[in-house]
């Protein structure tokens, strides 16, 4: 069995040290899609999370009987499952923001992140690693787009999950909203400057000059 | 990995296995659900209904404003009779949609007919109607849709209670180009077809135009600029549902007070 301390890297490692956005810089289309509203955003995350955390704790357990010649499809055929079951769920209990983000959902298939951390790391951990270690993936993902979201519902729409926080000209209040935040390429330059903050705090993080 | 699992057998078993297991999980999520996620659909259509008819406030329960003001029926669009089932299904549950797939509960368009590209159109209509507090009808829902640039688009028409002013126009579904096609689901745009008349002033042609010249304010709707294509869809499925084709005779039998009651 691992350290605590193991524990709590393979945890927390990716949200800020190992960021799978900001850092490996992977599932940034979905980043950018999703983020123009904390609902759709949190959603989102809890199926991202919950897809990458299961897809490695099965493909871990049976790894040892994974033959080699066609792993990537088993992998593929685990996730894909996982992701059917989260989208069938989101229909059934959250029907209105699946129907705006159930193409999204869909693609957690193709998610980098998720296909990353199976081949990289569930197919040489034990299950409970593997477990914690898509948990933390799930959770750096999630900070970076739960950030991108809040500033983008904020500041592009005046409201933060819905509620109306700053009073918008259009409805008789002070606040002109930034309508580039609207758009997906906002989040290009919201996920710049988080990268540029983590980064001011963590030079480790900079790649040498070349 | 151990030389073992490198084998035919064993691969062909695992891939097998994995398959089995995973196809399981996937329908009984699909199957367990279903009820849930057609609850929902059917409450989604209801808000489209009620969006249709201008009535739909944010915050107000749905279910209950749909169940005491909105009645469901079915009318046969042949014979005109008001069927309290079609397809084995209640007026809430049916769907023209699916109804139009099958070929017992359809009728096939010739190609001159089919001005909307529907290919077929069901036999019984679903048609809602909303009474006023003193119970005389006020607002008349019923089902529209057509081929636009991509796919067929889904929608609602809301006509007052004179059969030929339209009180408001949701399209539900559809596959137009975001930002240019995509439009017609704008309420924006929608806000143009508030008092537009359908037919001219005998009531017998349809009379509405989606054009790029507004001159006839009564029956002129402004185009989208950049979706040609999608605003001739919209024309030529206004035309096609509001002819004696479709719901032009059902129309006209209720306007002069048949099919109301019962």
């Amino acid at each position: 069995m691992a350290s605590s301390k193991e524990m709590k890297e393979v945890l927390f490692g990716p949200i800020f040290a190992n960021n799978p956005i900001a850092l490996q810089i992977l599932g940034i289309c979905s980043a950018l899609a999703v983020t123009s509203k904390m609902e759709n955003t949190l959603v989102m995350c809890i199926a991202l999370t919950f897809v990458v955390a299961f897809s490695n704790l099965f493909i871990s357990i049976i790894r040892n009987h994974i033959p080699s010649s066609v792993r990537i499809i088993v992998q593929m055929t685990i996730i894909a499952s996982l992701v059917i079951v989260v989208d069938q769920v989101l229909r059934a209990y959250a029907y209105s923001v699946a129907k705006e983000i159930s193409v999204f959902v869909a693609l957690i298939i193709t998610n980098c992140i998720v296909m990353g951390r199976a081949e990289a790391y569930a197919m040489k951990s034990p299950p409970f690693m593997s477990f914690l270690d898509g948990l933390g993936n799930g959770l750096g993902y999630s900070f970076v787009l739960l950030v991108v979201g809040f500033i983008r519902e904020l500041f592009g729409s005046g409201s933060l999950f819905g509620t109306q926080i700053l009073p918008v000209v259009s409805e008789g209040g002070w606040y002109q909203p930034v309508g580039l935040l609207v758009l997906p390429p906002s989040a290009f330059f919201i996920i710049g400057g988080i990268i540029w903050v983590l980064r001011t705090f963590r030079p480790e993080q900079v790649e040498p000059k070349e | 990995m151990s030389k073992k699992n490198e084998s035919l057998g064993k691969t062909v078993f695992v891939v097998v296995a994995l398959c089995l297991v995973c196809s399981v999980i996937v329908a009984g999520a699909a199957v367990g659900l279903k009820p849930l996620q057609q609850k929902n659909a059917a409450l989604d259509m209801q808000r489209n209904v009620l969006d249709a008819a201008g009535i739909l406030e944010p915050g107000m329960d749905v279910v209950e404003i749909f169940e005491q003001r909105v009645q469901t029926r079915l009318v046969n669009l042949n014979t005109f009779a008001t069927p309290e089932t079609a397809d084995g299904k209640d007026a809430m549950q049916y769907s023209p949609r699916m109804a139009a797939q099958d070929t017992d509960l359809s009728t096939n368009l010739t190609k001159a007919e089919d001005t909307a590209g529907i290919g077929r159109r069901e036999d019984v209509a679903q048609v809602y109607f909303i009474n006023s507090e003193q119970g005389d009808l006020e607002t008349l829902v019923v089902h529209i849709r057509g081929y636009g640039l991509w796919g067929t688009m889904y929608g609602l028409l809301a006509l007052e209670s004179d059969l030929n002013t339209i009180r408001g126009i949701n399209f539900y579904e559809h596959s137009e180009t975001p930002g240019l096609g995509g439009e017609i689901q704008n309420p924006r745009w929608a806000a143009n077809w508030e008092g537009k008349k359908l037919y001219d002033d005998q009531l017998e042609q349809v009379q509405i135009d989606v054009t790029k010249n507004v001159s006839d304010e009564a029956h002129d709707i402004d185009a989208l600029s950049g979706a040609t294509l999608t605003s001739n869809g919209v024309e030529n499925l206004m035309q096609y549902w509001f002819s004696d084709k479709a719901y032009g005779p059902m129309l006209e039998k209720i306007r002069k007070g048949e099919l109301n009651n019962g």
